[in-house]
């Protein structure tokens, strides 16, 4: 075959193989996690039978969850059956995986969307005016170095203390009903799960702005009368953009696994509460699933960022 | 009377805040263009050059402070207003800076670059400077305009790209061009095809230019006078052809003495010692630690500037060495 050696074609190569690549991770992923949690210590057996169930008992449903067979042939079964969107049956609640998850992950989806939200805005907004003017840096410097240094279950308590006790604007703990209600019960969650992320997105991005206004081509822009606004636009935050995209994206994957513990902590009934139970109870099938579901997201959004970054800086496009 | 120049810097002065203190980087600097005259500005790397330059086009970074008069045909440059300083910038003058790499934004492509100058300054809709950016490009010597117009920088050459710099500078048609070390940057290869098309387009276009370089016999044989600096102040300044015949400043001299020659071989004396900042030099003479004619007078007292022979010049000795400087020149 022919390689095309436009810039096109070598941005179109760089694309197939940043989603073959995340398509191997994937795979990958789930391998790892279906034979980690097949040698880890426990038995799902004696979790469903009790310690006193007999040996034959054991031996029975060893056998009815196939769990004699040989780790390649056990994964291979279940791949096929994930693959066609079956992830089999929970241990602890005889319901499907697929039932189980669907529900929660609407909310942690929402939960998720909502302090990226949360991050994308408000921590690039803070950024840029850190990055741009002295005294918006002291400023965002402050709340930046207060956003990384208070841990965030204390951020999460002293939010619910506040916000939900004792002003009562907001519900302590759950999910919610519908969407509006959904919102206004995940808005405590959803900035307490940003607050760590969206404090180094700012102060990324206030350097990256900081960093991309003393550039040589600002100032050629500048001397040439283009007014402040456009060189603003078309240089300082354009090229600023490729770093803090990255910045963000990998926030927002970092909120993914951020959700299981503030899931906990205010008790939002989501994909991440769902994990924790699920692990303790030794109910294979859920932790496999939800476990790659993050994988899942988690790739989908470093990949993004990666095809992003091809879309915005001509010089990735070039280097195959 | 001799009508005023074009563009002229009285008595500009430049400082930097540094540690509390003050910190000079130009000093006492005068020099004058007049309309369709070249003029070059000389000296070693860190003289002082681009900071002159800067403050011209008001683009000191922060913690800067210009004093002193800077007038364009007449108006103040430091005092302009926002809009004022948009139109001097976008229509009476352009920059040529050293470096086209560091200086063209590499996200965006070439066209970007060379039209955006006019079209958001309202001086030409997007179609006009499109066209007329593929008709200069074509007058530099650009082959294919239209293609290079979707690349990127990082696809031209060095020498490429300065031309591009050079169609951006045009497009405005500007009357008076800065160009800072407009070749310094480049392949030695490309240098001297660079040089030849900017000259050629400032003569044809009669547009005024302010040249600086550190290569004094370049900056002789392409202007019609020059200014040579040292440590932020101007040490002489006359006619291009009489300086390079007959210096009368020993730092003038010592520069010309340290290029190749082209007729005969002779050897190459560098000037001994390493250059000073403005803010290094004492009270006397910054050349002083430098000068193989340096007296007590010249450690101690600051020259100012006198005129000799149609000259300005800096040195309290001009009269007494101005045949030793000969000699050792030739
Ligand atoms: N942004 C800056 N901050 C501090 N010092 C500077 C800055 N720009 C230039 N200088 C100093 O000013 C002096 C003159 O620099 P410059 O005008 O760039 O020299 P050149 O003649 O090589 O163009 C040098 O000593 C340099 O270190
Ligand atoms: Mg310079």
């Amino acid at each position: 075959m022919k390689r095309d050696h436009t810039p096109r074609g070598a941005a179109a190569r760089k694309i197939a193989a940043t989603v073959a690549g995340a398509g191997a991770t994937v795979l990958t992923a789930s391998f790892v996690i279906f034979a980690g949690l097949a040698a880890a210590p426990g038995d799902p057996v004696s979790q469903l039978l009790g310690a006193k169930a007999t040996d034959e008992a054991r031996a029975n449903m060893r056998r009815r969850l196939g769990l004699d067979d040989p780790l390649l042939e056990r994964y291979r079964h279940w791949l096929t059956e994930a693959l066609h969107g079956d992830f089999g049956i929970s241990l602890t609640s005889r319901q499907e995986v697929t039932d189980l998850v669907g529900p929660r992950l609407a909310t942690t989806f929402l939960l998720v969307g909502m302090a990226a939200l949360l991050v994308v805005v408000v921590g690039i907004g803070l950024g840029v005016v850190g990055g741009l003017s002295r005294r918006g840096r002291a400023v965002v410097s402050a709340l930046v170095g207060l956003g990384i240094a208070v841990p965030g279950f204390v951020a999460a308590n002293a939010l619910i203390g506040v916000f939900a006790v004792d002003l009562g604007w907001f519900p302590t703990y759950g999910s919610g009903h519908g969407l509006l209600d959904r919102v206004w019960h995940l808005t405590l969650p959803a900035v307490a799960l940003s607050i760590g992320y969206g404090a180094y997105v700012s102060q990324l991005t206030a350097a990256a702005v900081a960093e991309e206004s003393e550039k040589e081509y600002v100032m050629t822009a500048r001397g040439r009368g283009v007014p402040a606004g456009v060189v603003l636009r078309h240089h300082t935050l354009r090229n600023a953009a490729v770093p803090v995209l990255t910045a963000s994206g990998l926030a927002v994957a970092g909120l993914v696994a951020g959700t299981v513990v503030v899931e906990q902590m205010f008790a939002v009934d989501g994909v991440g509460a769902l994990l924790i139970r699920s692990i303790s109870s030794k109910d294979h099938p859920v932790v496999t699933a939800v476990s790659l579901i993050i994988v899942v997201a988690f790739v989908v959004v470093t990949t993004l960022i990666d095809l992003l970054q091809v879309a915005l800086d001509p010089r990735e496009r070039a280097t195959s | 009377m001799t009508p005023a120049p074009l563009f002229r810097i009285q008595d500009l002065h430049v400082r930097l805040r540094h540690r509390g203190g003050e910190r000079t980087l130009v000093r006492e600097v005068s020099l004058s263009v007049r309309s369709g005259q070249s003029v070059g500005l000389v000296g070693e790397s860190g003289s002082g050059k681009s900071v002159s330059i800067k403050a011209a086009m008001r683009l000191l970074p922060r913690g800067t402070r210009a004093e002193g008069r800077i007038a364009f045909d007449g108006g103040d440059v430091l005092t302009l207003g926002r809009r004022e300083l948009a139109r001097y910038r976008s229509r009476e003058v352009a920059l040529i800076h050293q470096d086209p790499r560091a200086h063209i934004n590499p996200t965006r492509t070439v066209g970007a670059f060379l039209t955006e100058g006019v079209v958001h300054t309202g001086q030409m809709n997007r179609a006009e400077a499109t066209e007329r950016a593929c008709a200069l490009m074509a007058d530099v010597g650009i082959t294919d305009a239209a293609r290079r117009l979707h690349q990127y920088p990082h696809q031209l050459s060095g020498g490429l790209l300065q031309r591009v710099m050079i169609v951006a500078a045009l497009l405005p048609s500007p009357r008076l061009i800065f160009a800072d070390e407009p070749t310094t940057a480049l392949d030695v290869t490309v240098q001297s095809d660079v040089m030849a098309i900017l000259l050629e387009q400032i003569r044809e276009r009669q547009v005024s230019m302010l040249f600086v370089t550190h290569d004094l016999d370049l900056a002789a044989a392409v202007t019609d006078r020059l200014a040579v600096m040292y440590a932020g102040s101007i040490v002489e300044t006359g006619p291009s052809a009489e300086i390079s015949a007959r210096p009368l400043h020993p730092y003038t001299a010592g520069l010309l003495q340290c290029r190749p020659s082209t007729a005969e071989v002779k050897r190459l004396t560098a000037i001994p010692g390493r250059p000073v900042a403005a803010h290094e030099a004492g009270t006397g003479c910054s050349f002083a630690p430098r000068c193989p004619f340096a007296v007590e007078r010249c450690r101690a007292e600051r020259p100012h500037d006198r005129s000799i022979e149609g000259r300005t010049v800096a040195c309290h000795r001009v009269e007494e060495i101005a045949d030793r400087l000969e000699e050792r020149a030739s």
